[in-house]
């Protein structure tokens, strides 16, 4: 089934429900004190890796005079939403968070544009100099020309500055692509060739049949890009020197920087003018994180899935 | 349309390859299909070649163009020159940095982050989907997968941030300690606890997402395994070491040689956000080293040889570590 790759649903477990109940032997007290041990170890770790979102909504709620005195952990103390307020009325925090939306939404299309069709292309068996052209690509997973020469490669194309910079670069992620030539290659092979003995040519094939039949991986792909634009910074705060063309990831860092180093923050417009308390940013944080966090529960068992696929078939 | 019967073709023909001009008369070949020149091709699938332009422009230029701009870590760089430099000055650039204390310091620092990442959190992806494979109810491994996905998704800004939270001078690391009756310590301040604290939210962002291949692996183990060694009366724990191990050994071996591969490069982006000039001494690593060289002060050409010496050790870590999986264990990766 086609469509079938990413709804099925990727269960990671040991089939345990086929044992019969006869076969399998009663637990011993070892296994049983075992068992609660490790399922309490497992709830440990999860609060554990909770607890900096915990964390950070806390503050995010906080007086900073409970921060700076230390008091504030799990739950907000002398709650006040006047620091959503300060981080809101910075012009800079919606031009940047506005900036982040665009680069993701336009890179992840050019990184679908070109890795949907090359993809296709490679999934053909019967194409010549195939193996040459996944070779180009896969080469590239071992070899890279480095962060300089890249740098020195982007500022010759002038692309400094402008949102070519960001969004070109990163256009095709090689992992992606694989998976994407292995979901073609298992696409089958009697739709398409209906379609030709129709008269449909390569191109009609590809847009009118293949993609609308291979939406469960296509949304597999672009929360992929998605994600990786949305979290990216470091390419921004190598090309842009504009501060009304970085992303809110690199407002964050100029925030967290001016707090690390006890200066003030560059590029920020806000009104203490000292120091950038610790609760601006984490209601930065949790402003920057906020979209990822609920889509999350909801889109989670797609990148499972499609690291699946990647995994599955190389 | 006479020029559709082309992409027609090209969908059809595989299937009978036998029917193409030029094969008609050799015996037909049903393993594969005939060779067929460039031409040939071209005419039958030129739409599909079509798809393949700007890919190939996007490797040509921001993949394999960088990878020749190495060549200025042999010549001279000035600001408006091409990108490839300007004049061949030889192994200059490279006796340069060989002579550097600050080179040689960040390159042992790579080492010994990267030897630690590849012990610590190496296996610790392991032990998880080992323990979560031991939880009989479904809705709680589902539970703590989702859960423990959550920090992969995290922009390493985001990580950076929360790190600088919880080690702040009141942050809860400290009010744990001063509770405890310890004095508060500086985190940022003192190198020696810049590897512990990049070595724990490596553990908290990669650890849970890293148990997927893994528990992949699980599902494939022959249940009828289990069974057997159940008959012949093997607990739970030689259940595991002799047929769940062995069973993700694959899994974990192309791991480990990926990882090893990677091990010059540890998370760059993470470590330029945490360090600071202060703890340089330990969280100073060979791409931040070079990042400053290259980028902040401009020595472009000084900074590609590094880059170049990095980028041939980890090849021929990831080339010694495949070499030596598939003479002794008979895995790997091509």
């Amino acid at each position: 089934m086609v469509s079938d790759v990413t709804t099925r649903k990727v269960d990671l477990g040991r089939p345990r429900a086929r044992v019969p109940r006869g076969v399998r032997p009663r637990d011993g007290a070892g296994y049983t004190a075992f068992r609660v041990a490790n399922a309490a170890l497992l709830l440990v770790m999860c609060a554990l890796v909770l607890y900096p979102f915990v964390n950070i909504v806390a503050q995010a709620f906080s007086s900073e005079g409970y921060i700076n005195s230390g008091q504030v952990n799990l739950v907000p103390r002398g709650f006040n939403l006047t620091t959503f307020q300060v981080v809101m009325s910075d012009d800079m925090f919606w031009v940047n968070y506005k900036n982040t939306v665009v680069y993701t939404v336009v890179g992840t299309a050019i990184a679908m544009a070109l890795t949907t069709t090359y993809a296709y292309a490679l999934s053909k068996k019967h194409l010549k100099g195939r193996t040459f052209f996944i070779g180009v690509a896969v080469l590239t997973m071992f070899f890279n020309g480095g962060l300089v020469p890249n740098y020195v490669l982007i500022n010759t194309l002038g692309f400094k500055d402008t949102i070519w910079a960001i969004v070109l670069p990163n256009a095709i992620s090689v992992f992606n692509l694989l998976v994407m030539k292995s979901f073609f290659e298992n696409f089958p092979d009697e739709l398409e060739e209906a379609a030709a003995i129709d008269g449909m040519s390569t191109y009609g094939i590809f847009f009118r049949i293949v993609i609308p039949l291979s939406k469960a991986v296509l949304a597999t792909m672009v929360l992929f890009y998605a994600v990786a634009f949305w979290n990216s910074w470091f390419s921004a705060y190598l090309y842009m020197t504009d501060p009304h063309n970085y992303p809110v990831t690199v407002y964050l860092r100029n925030l967290m920087a001016g707090v690390t180093s006890g200066t003030t923050v560059a590029g920020g417009s806000l009104d203490n003018t000292t120091q950038i308390a610790s609760n601006v940013q984490s209601v930065t944080m949790l402003l920057t994180v906020l979209p990822i966090v609920c889509l999350y529960p909801f889109i989670q068992r797609y990148f499972v899935s499609g690291v699946m696929l990647g995994a599955v078939k190389q | 349309m006479v020029s559709d019967t082309a992409g027609a073709t090209s969908v059809v023909e595989p299937r009978a390859p036998q029917r193409w001009p030029g094969a008609r008369s050799r015996p037909p070949r049903l393993d594969r299909p005939p060779r067929r020149t460039w031409r040939q091709a071209l005419a039958r699938d030129w739409r599909l070649y079509s798809f393949l332009v700007l890919p190939l422009v996007f490797f040509a230029v921001f993949r394999y163009l960088p990878i020749l701009g190495n060549v200025v870590a042999f010549r001279r760089f000035r600001p408006g020159s091409s990108i490839f430099g300007d004049e061949w000055v030889g192994l200059y650039y490279v006796r340069m940095f060989i002579q550097d204390p600050a080179f040689w310091s960040a390159f042992w620092n790579t080492v010994v982050l990267g030897g630690l990442t590849l012990v610590v959190v190496f296996p610790l992806p392991v032990v998880l989907a080992l323990m979560l494979n031991e939880l009989r109810s479904r809705r709680f491994k589902r539970a703590v997968q989702t859960i423990s996905y959550l920090p992969h998704f995290m922009s390493v800004v985001i990580v950076a941030g929360m790190v600088f939270q919880l080690t702040a001078a009141k942050g809860t690391v400290n009010q744990v300690i001063t509770s405890l009756g310890g004095t508060a310590v500086a985190f940022f301040q003192d190198p020696d606890w810049f590897r512990p604290i990049y070595l724990t939210s490596e553990v908290w962002q990669t650890v849970g997402w890293g148990t997927i291949l893994y528990l992949a692996a699980l599902t494939t183990i022959d249940e009828q395994l289990y069974e057997a060694a159940r008959i012949d009366g093997a607990n739970r724990w030689r259940q595991t070491w002799h047929i769940t191990l062995p069973g993700i050994r694959p899994t974990m071996i192309v791991l480990l040689i990926l990882n090893i591969g990677s091990f010059m490069a540890v998370g760059f982006e993470k470590v330029l956000l945490l360090q600071n000039p202060v703890i340089y001494s330990t969280a100073d690593v060979i791409s931040t080293y070079l990042y400053r060289v290259g980028i902040v002060s401009n020595s472009v050409s000084y900074a590609t040889a590094i880059g170049l010496f990095e980028a041939l050790i980890g090849l021929t870590l990831i080339l010694s570590a495949n070499a030596i999986s598939k003479r002794t264990v008979g895995a790997s990766l091509w």
